[in-house]
């Protein structure tokens, strides 16, 4: 047995994390099912136990992380290890793409096929004809409505205001995240916190004129949520592209902490580059949604 | 034996407490093994829900249940299937094999593993408690088809619980990636991998790509229902016909995530019974990328009778009967691989027998389904159900019992007795055409599937079915009793290399195969491997 080799391989001793997720989990999603059946104004059970469910995920990524952080501080992985980190983290990104994939293709399906089709086009002749007569198919606001108009009249969100500024925010911070990520490499320490630092304030700052945005919609457009399908692709792809900044956000911010402990080495850094990673992804997201969603 | 390894002093043996080494576990082989009680559990549960449709469907009339209460055992049934007892028997044989194939001390991230299969019995605890809630279960299909599924209040149970799975799914298929890619042993190369191993890495991907797919479906689904979306309102501008795009989109490939697993278990186990090294393993290995491609392009033969454009129709016909030169080549090899072998029958090799023909069946009812014209006839009668049960029964989880014979002696380190195998295969394999056979041609009488009463002039064909259907519940049984009698009562111990014939690293490890194995890289020699030498 070759002793000396020992270390070549390294397996992770038990947890009992994965359990408390599971049951976390069920937790928030049973109590979310409970809530969201609930009769109006009638007490219910799930609500409660959602947030509980809630405040046991965050305590469950909390207690993780530390243990997963000091195992890696402690130095108990190696390259192969790390390397296991990285294609979780790329193909968890991948999945991350597919399922805002599913989005965008109701986004054109809706704008290529669905409304048309409704407003006579195509193989839709019929369709108008018997159902819904006199529907003038178009996207935005003139049709995005649907044949019912439902949700009412509404306003569509101009491109060039709020979602430019936005996007140009989004975009720097993909340049200071970069410059940070060259600082640490470079083991300039100061320009690593700076540019980490100002990364976190970007992302908050798109948040809040995306919260911004979202006011104005809801209140002066009339633009909501159940606005036929615009207003669902509207807001699921922007409000899904809204999650994921946040989470990017908290997710930089705890780096951002890690860094200033000094966690990271010029050359050992995975827990830096996959929240890079996520939020290169993030970025690319919001352009594509610029475009397809705001502009086109 | 100098990769055997048994040592211990960083991580000991198996951890004594039950809670710890059940639940705490970062094991392969424990976790691999929790899947497949797992998965065996759901597959009766499963199993029990088709008795009560069979027994309904046993003669014309309303005999047994309420119509409500059969439309929720079909949906229960088909969920309960898939997404419990297919999908997680294979990740159990992964968690198991893959590690052992590749010469890897276990999954590269193996917490994440626990996590996984965790996730799963509180996914159908959710899913199942429905059916004791008020309003009852979910009741309009395992394809959820809007508005119908929206109907109720079990549908927010329902799509968390798919939401469950799905992330069980994506984490179990990230690590299969993960492991396969990065924990092989030196001189592993991937064109030395194991079909199995290879059929895995290709089903992980595929898993990847649509599970999240599934997820934005059933959230559209959600937020329609609770949220005033209007993604599948016409009224609103959205459109039914697109939950159906998206689902199948999915849907497809989630058929050949049901499938890889199985070409990879047989094309182990014709090999080491035929004494023959697999032929054409390059072209088995091409195959299998090829399918997973293609079965990204021909969702939309789920919906040919929908009202599709007719480039569409033309488009996804076609594509859909590409599928089956690859499929050809598969079955090609198969047959090729058994050609002038030295063959013997054991258990193990019957069922991939058994599978080679019977899916083929399903393969050819599949090809009659891709022609549009005949489709519009077929969609939706019981030739479709005749379909998938060949594939699904007969193809996915024949395998996966091929692969429980197979490598049972290397999990429990006891032969399981081979009269009783053989019994159980018997009794399977004739039981499950009297079930399923019949129902070709129920379907192409234009009985409609889903459906509690039927015109008397399809009884005597729905007896037979339901004599075969519990025929074939009854045998399961059989099953039950090999395997609980080998792993705790059996007193024939299995040797390391349990069949004369199988080569792989698996085999190179003791039986039962040690807590923890490979905890230094093993030397991998070519002739050890049954697909090390591809040169020939
Ligand atoms: C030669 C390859 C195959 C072809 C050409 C094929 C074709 C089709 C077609 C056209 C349908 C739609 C029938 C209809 O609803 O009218 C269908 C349904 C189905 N197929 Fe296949 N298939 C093939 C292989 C498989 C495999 C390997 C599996 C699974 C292991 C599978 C599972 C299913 C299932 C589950 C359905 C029914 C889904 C539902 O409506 O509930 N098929 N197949
Ligand atoms: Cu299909």
């Amino acid at each position: 047995m070759g002793h000396q080799q020992h270390d070549v391989y390294f397996v992770p001793s038990k947890s009992y994390w994965p359990i408390v997720a599971a049951v976390s989990m069920f937790v928030t999603v049973f109590g979310a099912a409970h809530w969201l059946n609930a009769q109006p104004g009638q007490a219910s059970f799930g609500e409660p136990l959602f947030w509980v469910g809630i405040a046991m995920i965050l305590g469950m990524f909390f207690g993780w992380f530390r243990s997963v952080i000091n195992e890696s501080l402690s130095g108990s992985y190696n390259g192969q290890v790390d390397r296991s980190f990285r294609m979780g983290m790329m193909w968890f990104i991948f999945s991350e793409v597919m399922f805002f994939g599913a989005f965008f293709g109701a986004l054109f399906y809706a704008r290529l096929f669905a409304v048309p089709w409704l407003g006579g086009e195509g193989h839709g002749v019929l369709t108008h004809q018997f159902l819904w007569e006199g529907y003038n198919a178009s996207w935005g606001a003139s049709g995005g409505g649907g044949p019912q108009k439902i949700g009412g009249a509404f306003q569509t969100i101009p491109a060039w205001g709020l979602p430019l500024l936005n996007t140009l925010i989004l975009l720097s911070s993909g340049v200071t995240i970069t410059i940070a990520h060259h600082a640490l490499k470079a083991g300039h320490r100061r320009t690593l916190l700076i540019g980490l630092g100002a990364t976190v304030l970007l992302g908050c700052l798109f948040l809040w004129f995306q919260a911004h945005e979202y006011a104005e919609a809801y209140e002066h457009f009339n633009l909501t949520l159940g606005s036929g399908v615009y207003g669902a692709t509207f807001f699921m792809l922007t409000g899904f592209h809204g999650m994921h900044v946040t989470l990017g956000t908290i997710m930089l911010a705890i780096i951002w902490v890690r860094c200033a402990k000094g966690h990271f080495s010029k050359d050992d850094h995975f827990g830096f580059e996959a929240v890079a990673w996520y939020w290169h992804f993030v970025d690319v997201v919001w352009l594509a949604l610029f475009l397809f969603v705001y502009v086109l | 034996m100098a990769h055997a390894a048994t040592h211990d002093h960083d991580h000991h043996g198996a951890p004594k407490g039950f809670f710890q080494r059940w639940v705490m576990s970062t094991n392969h082989k424990d976790i691999g093994t929790l899947y497949l009680i797992f998965s065996l559990t759901m597959f009766f549960i499963g199993g029990a829900f088709a008795m009560v449709i069979r027994a309904e469907l046993f003669k014309p009339g309303m005999q047994l249940v309420q119509p409500y209460f059969f439309n929720e055992m079909t949906t229960m049934h088909a969920l309960v299937m898939i997404f419990g007892a297919i999908m997680p028997s294979f990740v159990g044989l992964a968690n198991w094999m893959i590690p052992l194939m590749v010469g890897a001390p276990d999954m590269a991230l193996p917490r994440m593993n626990n996590l996984s299969f965790w996730i799963m019995p509180f996914a159908f605890i959710l899913l199942l408690s429905t059916l004791f809630m008020p309003g009852g279960g979910p009741a309009g299909g395992w394809t959820m088809y809007p508005p119908l599924s929206l109907q109720g209040e079990s549908i927010a149970y329902t799509i968390f619980a798919v939401h469950l799975m799905g992330i069980s799914s994506i984490m179990g298929a990230i690590n299969i990636i993960a492991t396969i890619l990065n924990m092989r042993a030196p001189g592993m190369d991937l064109l030395k991998m194991p079909v199995f191993v290879w059929s895995w890495l290709i089903t992980a991907f595929l898993l990847i790509a649509v599970m999240p797919v599934l997820a934005g479906a059933v959230t559209m689904l959600l937020t329609d229902k609770y949220f005033h979306t209007n993604f599948f309102n016409a009224a609103g501008g959205g459109d039914p016909v697109l939950f159906q795009h998206i689902f199948w989109f999915f849907g497809h490939p989630e058929v050949y995530i049901m499938i890889l697993p199985a070409f990879g278990i047989i094309s182990e186990i014709i090999p080491t019974f035929a004494r023959k090294p697999i032929f054409g393993y390059r072209a088995m290995v091409f195959a299998i990328a090829s399918i997973a491609f293609l079965s990204f392009i021909v969702w939309a033969h789920h919906m040919f009778a929908v009202g599709l454009p007719m480039g569409a129709e033309i488009f996804f016909m076609y594509a859909t009967m590409l599928i089956a030169v690859p499929t050809g080549v598969k079955v090609f090899n198969w047959v090729s691989t058994m050609w002038g072998g030295s063959m013997t029958f054991e258990t193990p090799m019957l069922f991939s027998i058994a599978f080679v023909i019977l899916f083929t069946i399903g393969g050819f009812s599949g090809l009659m389904l891709a022609l549009a014209p005949a489709d519009f006839q077929y969609h939706d009668t019981y030739f479709v159900v005749a379909h998938f049960h060949y594939v699904l029964v007969t193809g996915a989880a024949f395998s996966i019992m091929a692969a429980a014979y197979y490598w049972l002696p290397k999990w429990s380190g006891n032969m399981y007795s081979e009269t009783w195998g053989k019994i159980h295969f018997w009794s399977s394999v004739i039981s499950v055409n009297v079930l399923f056979f019949p129902q070709h041609f129920l379907g192409l009488a234009g009985m409609p599937r889903r459906i509690p009463d039927y015109n008397v002039a399809f009884a005597n064909f729905n007896m037979i079915s339901s004599i075969g259907g519990f025929w074939f519940g009854a045998s399961q049984l059989i099953f039950l009793g090999v395997v609980i009698h080998c792993v705790f009562f059996s007193k024939k111990k299995a040797a390391d290399r349990s069949w004369e014939g199988a080569k792989g690293l698996e085999w190179t490890v003791p039986s039962p195969a040690p807590f923890h194995t490979f905890d230094v890289p093993p030397v991998i020699h070519d002739d050890e491997l049954a697909h090390g030498n591809t040169e020939h």
